[in-house]
C-alpha cells in the first residue's frame, strides 16, 4: 500500500453541533454545490442551513405500496376467480373480503422492500472508500465529532478561499482532505 | 434542553449519570471488541445444549413423522401452533418498542429498541419452526403454502385465514429484517472505524454498506426509518390479528369470537414487553450497562404491562361473559369446561400469571427494582405460554361428539421442540450480544445533552 496522497479538497473539523449549523448556512449561501456533511448522528435540521431538498423515498414507498395492493388483487381474484375458480362453501369467486389480508401484507411487503432499496440506493450507499478514511478523520466522525468536507471539483472551490471561508464561519480546525493515490483501492 | 412535549421521559432523565459520545461508545462496544466473558460461555454453553436438544427433536420428527407428537384426533392442534403463537407473540413488542413508541416520539424507547428488534426477528424465527414442521413434510411445505400450483393447477385458497397467515408472518418478518437492519448500518460503521485489525474492518465495513455519516444520506435514510416505523405499525396489528383468525374464522366453540383479533394484540404485546424485560434485565447486568437501560426504562415498560395486563383480563371476562349472554350451550359448555374441565390448572396458571400477580407492579417500588419484579415477569411468560395453551387445547379436546372426546398430552419430543426452541432463540440472542450493537448508539448519541444544535429544537 502506497503512502502517496493527493488533496482533494478541504474539510472542517467540529465540536459542536451549533458551529457546524452556522458553518453549513455559510457554505451554501457562498453558493457551492459539491459538498457535505458528515456527522454520527442525524442532526435536526441541518438540511435546512445545507439547502439539501427533502427527501423524495416516501412517493417511491407509495407507488410501490400500490403495485403491491394490484399483485395482491391479481393474485388473490385472479387465480382463485379466474384462472381456477374454486367454489368454497358456495361463496362468491371474488370474494373480496376474504383477499383483504393479502392485499395489506403485499401492500406492506412491496412498500418496505421499495423503502430498504431506496435507503441503498439514495444514501449513495455500497460505495466503499470515502476521503474521510484515507484523511484519517472517519473514526472521528464516526464517533462524536463532525466534519464539513468540501470537494475540489467544486466550480466555486479555490483552496486558499474555501479554507478561509470555513475559518471565518467558526471552525477552528480546518485541514486538507486526503485521498490515497492507489490503483486497487481496498475495500475501506 | 427543551422538555419534548409527549414524551415520558426527557432526555437528561434518560440517562443515569452525564455521559459523552465517546464514553457511550466505549460502552457499548466492548462485548464485541473484547473476548466474551466466561458467563457468555457459560450461557452459550447451556443454551447450546437445548439448541442441540432441538435439532434432535426435528430430527426425530422429520425422520418418524408429526405421529412423535402429542396430537390426537381432536386435538389436531397440540404444543406446536401453542408454540407457534407464543413466539410470534413474543415478537411483537419488539415492532411496538421500535415502530409505534418512535412514532409516538417516546424517547425512552431508543435505549431497549435495537434489543427489543432483535428479539422481534429471532421469535418470529423460532415461530416459523413450528407450523413449517407441522406440515409434516416441510421439504414440500413450499408448494402448499406459497401461491404455486399443485400438479393439478391448484392454486391455494387465499379465503383461508392458514394462506393469509403465510403472507402476514413471511412479511412481518422481512419487513422487521430491513427495518433492523437499516437501524443497524450506522452503528456497523462506528464499530467499523473503531476496528483494529483488518479483516474486522473488511467484515464490518461490508456489513455498514459502506455508510459514512453525509448529512445528504442522513436525509434519505431518517425518511426511511420514518417510513419503516410508519408501515410496521399497522403490519405488526394485523400479524397477531391474522394469527387470531386461524382460530376466530373456524366454527370451533371457544375459538370463534369477534374480540380475538384485538385480544391477540394485546396479549402479544404483553407477552412481549414480559420477555424483553426478562432478558434486558440480565442483559444490562452482564454489559454493566444500567446507566443507559435504568429503571427508569423498567418502571415504564412496567407500566405498559399493567395496562396490556387489564387488557387480556377483560378479554377472559369478556369471553366468558359473551358465551353466556350469546345463549350457544356448546359455547357455554365450551368456557366452563375450560374453567373446571380437566385442564382447569391451565386456566387458573394462565388467569394468576396474568392477571392477578402482574396487578403488583402498582407498588412503585417494585415496579423499579429489578429484583422484585423478575418473578412477576417470568410468571407472565408462563402464563402467556399458557393462555396459548387453553386456547388451542382446551376448545379442540371437546367436540361435538362426546365419543371423540380426548385428552392432549404432550410427548418427549414435543417438550424437546419446546425446550429446543429456547435454545434456538438464546443461541441466537448471545450471538447477537457477541457480535453486534445491542443498543442503538446512533440514535441514543442524537438524544445526549447538547447533541443537537440549540435552534433545532422545537419550543
Amino acid at each position: 500500500m502506497s503512502n502517496e496522497q493527493k488533496q482533494v479538497g478541504v474539510v472542517g473539523v467540529f465540536d459542536d453541533p451549533n458551529v457546524l449549523y452556522k458553518a453549513a448556512e455559510k457554505v451554501r449561501d457562498a453558493g457551492y454545490q459539491k459538498w457535505d456533511c458528515h456527522t454520527p448522528y442525524p442532526i435536526h435540521g441541518l438540511e435546512k442551513a445545507m439547502g439539501v431538498k427533502d427527501s423524495f423515498i416516501p412517493y417511491l414507498t407509495m407507488g410501490a405500496a400500490f403495485c403491491g395492493l394490484i399483485t395482491a388483487i391479481t393474485l388473490t381474484g385472479g387465480l382463485n376467480a379466474w384462472y381456477y375458480p374454486i367454489n368454497i362453501g358456495g361463496k362468491a369467486l371474488f370474494s373480496w373480503q376474504a383477499f383483504v389480508p393479502v392485499m395489506f401484507e403485499l401492500f406492506v411487503l412491496f412498500a418496505a422492500f421499495t423503502t430498504f432499496g431506496s435507503v441503498i440506493v439514495f444514501c449513495k450507499l455500497f460505495r466503499w472508500h470515502h476521503p474521510l478514511h484515507d484523511s484519517g478523520l472517519m473514526a472521528d466522525v464516526m464517533c462524536d465529532k463532525f466534519a464539513l468536507v468540501i470537494n475540489a471539483e467544486d466550480d466555486k472551490y479555490k483552496e486558499e478561499a474555501t479554507k478561509r471561508l470555513l475559518e471565518k464561519a467558526g471552525c477552528s480546525d480546518v485541514r486538507p482532505l486526503m485521498e490515497n493515490v492507489e490503483e486497487d483501492g481496498g475495500l475501506v | 434542553m427543551s422538555k419534548t412535549a409527549g414524551s415520558l421521559l426527557s432526555p437528561p432523565e434518560l440517562f443515569e449519570r452525564p455521559i459523552t459520545a465517546k464514553e457511550l461508545d466505549d460502552n457499548i462496544y466492548l462485548p464485541t471488541e473484547s473476548f466474551p466473558t466466561k458467563t457468555w460461555w457459560i450461557a452459550m454453553t447451556i443454551s447450546g445444549i437445548m439448541l442441540l436438544i432441538f435439532g434432535l427433536s426435528v430430527g426425530h420428527t422429520i425422520m418418524v413423522g408429526i405421529g412423535t407428537w402429542g396430537n390426537n384426533n381432536p386435538v389436531g392442534w397440540g404444543w406446536a401452533i401453542t408454540n407457534f403463537v407464543f413466539w410470534v407473540g413474543i415478537g411483537h413488542a419488539g415492532t411496538l418498542i421500535s415502530a409505534i413508541l418512535f412514532l409516538l416520539r417516546q424517547k425512552w424507547r431508543t435505549g431497549i429498541a435495537r434489543f427489543a428488534e432483535t428479539m422481534t426477528i429471532f421469535a418470529v424465527i423460532c415461530a416459523l419452526q413450528f407450523p413449517l414442521l407441522h406440515t409434516g413434510r416441510p421439504w414440500l411445505a413450499m408448494f402448499w403454502l406459497l401461491p404455486y400450483p399443485n400438479d393439478q393447477g391448484i392454486y391455494p385458497n387465499f379465503r383461508s385465514p392458514l394462506a393469509w397467515d403465510v403472507f402476514a408472518v413471511s412479511t412481518y418478518f422481512l419487513t422487521s429484517l430491513m427495518f433492523w437492519y437499516t437501524g443497524l448500518i450506522p452503528d456497523f460503521a462506528t464499530a467499523r472505524d473503531r476496528a483494529k485489525n483488518k479483516f474486522r474492518k473488511a467484515v464490518l465495513g461490508v456489513l455498514s454498506f459502506g455508510w459514512n455519516g453525509s448529512h445528504r444520506a442522513w436525509v434519505h435514510y431518517e425518511k426511511a426509518y420514518l417510513l419503516f416505523a410508519g408501515l410496521s405499525t399497522p403490519l405488526v396489528l394485523s400479524v397477531h390479528s391474522i394469527v387470531s383468525f386461524d382460530f376466530a374464522v373456524s366454527v370451533i366453540p371457544g375459538w370463534h369470537t369477534t374480540i380475538f383479533p384485538p385480544y391477540f394484540v394485546a396479549g402479544a404485546v404483553f407477552s412481549g414487553f414480559a420477555m424483553v424485560s426478562t432478558l434486558i434485565i440480565i442483559l444490562r447486568k452482564m454489559f454493566n450497562m444500567s446507566h443507559i437501560i435504568t429503571d427508569n426504562h423498567l418502571e415504564l415498560m412496567n407500566k405498559v404491562v399493567i395496562v396490556t395486563s387489564m387488557l387480556v383480563g377483560y378479554a377472559y371476562a369478556m369471553e366468558f361473559f359473551i358465551a353466556w349472554y350469546s345463549g350457544v350451550v356448546y359455547e357455554q359448555f365450551a368456557f366452563i369446561n375450560r374453567m373446571t374441565g380437566p385442564y382447569w390448572w391451565a386456566y387458573w396458571s394462565m388467569v394468576f400469571c396474568n392477571v392477578v400477580f402482574p396487578q403488583l407492579l402498582w407498588i412503585k417500588k417494585i415496579r423499579r427494582s429489578a429484583v422484585l419484579m423478575y418473578p412477576i415477569i417470568i410468571l407472565i411468560n408462563v402464563g402467556m405460554w399458557f393462555e396459548r395453551f387453553v386456547i388451542t387445547v382446551t376448545s379442540l379436546h371437546r367436540d361435538y361428539l362426546p365419543s371423540s372426546w380426548d385428552y392432549f398430552s404432550p410427548t418427549i419430543t414435543d417438550i424437546g421442540m419446546f425446550v429446543g426452541s429456547w435454545g434456538l432463540f438464546l443461541t441466537l440472542m448471545l450471538l447477537f450480544c457477541r457480535f453486534f450493537p445491542v443498543v442503538a448508539v446512533a440514535e441514543i448519541k442524537a438524544q445526549l445533552p447538547n447533541a443537537q444544535p440549540d435552534h433545532g429544537g422545537h419550543h
